[in-house]
């Protein structure tokens, strides 16, 4: 009962922060540019699509629709979304550390964990909130303004084109791996937080473990080859095999596995460091 | 004659960071309904001492028992007894000071109606400003905000560490005082730390001096205080001539030391007008008597005052 009397609070706390609303604003921000972008040089962005294979295939309808630029909108802004979740999942037990409030949290009749995980789940719901908004953004807005139609996506396998009727299943099945990506930043910035005191070295801290992750997995060295399939950032745009043809279903569950094994170990350290840390602020 | 009831015991308690003892052995026992004083200069391990107690850090060795039961094993039962401020007050700055409460409010394991809330915001005098964001509130205020946090789920035991640093006179005279009408009205144990021994006389009925993280003596403030051996200066127009007569008189009394115009004499409080009648009778003329308590001296050499 106190806990999820304890998640409430945190839902309160996240609700009330300045900071909370700076992913929502920037997302909308971007988005927004995005789609005006679109809609001034959207003509000239499908040409590059179509160009090499004009000779071949003649493209008919409304092929810069909704559908497409949401694919786009995605594509670029998964990669970066991270930072705006760290900004307050990373601040969610050193935010309270240095404003002095974890001495009175911690000194409440409920267990150390309790609090780290009524954090950690309304750090998933603003994680949640988040990606919904950029779904609804790229979506929504996107076929309010550019209509709807068939999808055409260019993947490793050449020109794929979906039907207007297949594409809803694959973004909802796209944001939930998406999603899962997402949760994984938000735990790894929620474990840093506990090893910390301010809310500045968890957040850069997230972001130089997901550029250092994301470089590594770049690099063509044997060596590190054999770690680049189980670094959490090569999954982060799993989300896309929805978009191939045929779906591979092992990938997109190896992908799913690696990243919930992600989510387990962090979580664990967190709650262990959580519990036995002094609170010395 | 009815035993009186341990509600805080530490035994032993050490608590050490690397080679550094911040506590190192301390024992003392807080009783029921007592404002127990919790003395010592800064950096003595007072702080470090509450944060065990109310399991924040986790101790090097020793027990805490509050309640009659063990901290480690019983922490949520004992918490839900407790309410405390740990150093400065803490809040949330982005939410409204009623807000606060709520959130504290939520979790210390009572159902707290809103009416509640209130009736506590308008006990510490902050009625009217229920509705502002911390951000807006002086330290004094927030330092009664503080208090009202304590009390929300009306605990038996109240901890305050160092609640009146940072006030002006005005705000320490206004915490004294909701301290006195905590113990008095509302029959709560206050386990209250500071660093100035008038403050710990004026509220408490029981301390204990730590230095060092040792304990150094505990006890009642009146027989701590008031030790019947007291070092009295008396102020007298010849100095050489009181030494000689008190030390040719019966009274054998001793004199610890001598300046210009005064001598520092161990004597009981009952013999003082006794030695004051020996020198007037003697035709030296006494300017002053100070009892200069053993106790504030030794407090004063530990503070470096």
């Amino acid at each position: 009962m106190k806990f999820w009397k304890n998640t409430y609070n945190e839902f309160i706390k996240i609700a009330a922060k300045p900071r909370s609303y700076i992913g929502i604003g920037a997302i909308t921000l971007i988005v927004s540019i995005i789609l005006f972008a679109m809609r001034v040089d959207g003509a000239f962005f499908i040409s590059l699509i179509t160009k090499p294979f004009e000779q071949s295939l003649s493209f008919e309808g409304n092929i810069l629709n909704g559908n497409l630029i949401a694919f786009v909108i995605l594509q670029m802004l998964i990669v970066h979304v991270p930072l705006l979740i760290a900004l307050v999942t990373g601040d969610l037990v050193s935010g309270e550390a240095a404003m002095g409030t974890i001495r009175l949290l911690v000194t409440k009749p409920i267990s150390r964990t309790s609090i780290l995980l009524s954090k950690y789940l309304a750090g998933c719901a603003y994680t949640l909130v988040m990606l919904l908004w950029l779904m609804f953004m790229a979506l929504v807005v996107g076929k309010m303004i550019f209509g709807t139609g068939d999808m055409m996506v260019l993947n490793g396998n050449g020109l794929v084109v979906f039907s207007e009727q297949d594409v809803f299943w694959r973004f909802a099945s796209g944001f939930s791996l998406a999603y899962l990506s997402l949760v994984t930043v938000a735990t790894l910035s929620l474990t840093l937080s506990c090893f910390s005191d301010n809310s500045i070295g968890p957040i850069v801290s997230t972001m130089a473990i997901i550029i250092l992750f994301t470089i590594i997995s770049t690099l063509d060295v044997p060596v590190l080859e054999k770690v680049q399939p189980y670094l959490f950032t090569n999954h982060m745009v799993a989300w896309r095999n929805f978009f191939d043809d045929p779906i591979p279903v092992a990938k997109i569950i190896k992908s799913g596995e690696i990243l919930l094994i992600h989510i387990i170990g962090l979580l664990t350290i967190a709650i262990y460091k959580f519990n036995k840390k002094d609170i010395l602020s | 004659m009815q035993e009186e009831e341990k509600i805080i015991e530490v035994s032993h308690l050490v608590k050490n960071y690397g080679k550094f003892n911040a506590v190192d052995d301390a024992s003392f026992d807080v009783y029921r309904g007592d404002v127990y004083g919790f003395l010592g200069p800064n950096g003595a391990g007072k702080s470090t001492t509450i944060r065990t107690i109310l399991s924040l850090i986790k101790p090097t060795s020793g027990q805490i028992k509050i309640f009659n039961r063990d901290m480690a094993t019983h922490r949520p039962y004992i918490l839900q007894r407790i309410g405390c401020i740990v150093e400065k007050p803490d809040f949330y700055n982005y939410l409204s000071a009623e807000k606060n409460l709520e959130v504290f409010a939520r979790i210390s394991g009572v159902d707290i109606p809103k009416k509640r809330v209130h009736e506590i915001i308008e006990f510490v005098g902050l009625k009217g400003r229920e509705k502002d964001k911390l951000r807006s509130f002086s330290h004094g205020m927030k330092q009664r905000l503080g208090i009202a946090q304590t009390l929300i789920h009306d605990p038996e035991l109240i901890i305050l560490d160092e609640p009146t640093t940072g006030l002006d006179p005005q705000g320490i005279i206004d915490i004294r005082n909701l301290i006195l009408q905590l113990k008095h009205e509302r029959n709560k144990t206050i386990l209250l730390s500071s660093h100035i021994l008038s403050e710990i006389e004026l509220i408490a009925n029981r301390m204990v001096i730590i230095n060092k993280g040792k304990t150094i003596v505990q006890g009642s403030v009146t027989d701590l205080l008031n030790a019947r051996d007291l070092i009295v200066s008396f102020q007298v127009n010849d100095v050489e001539k009181a030494k000689q007569l008190i030390q040719s008189s019966t009274l054998n009394l001793v004199i610890e030391s001598t300046d210009d115009k005064n001598l520092f004499i161990h004597i009981a409080q009952e013999r003082i007008p006794i030695l004051n009648k020996l020198l007037c009778d003697s035709g030296i003329l006494v300017y002053s008597i100070e009892a200069k308590r053993k106790l504030e001296d030794y407090f004063l050499k530990l503070i470096g005052a």
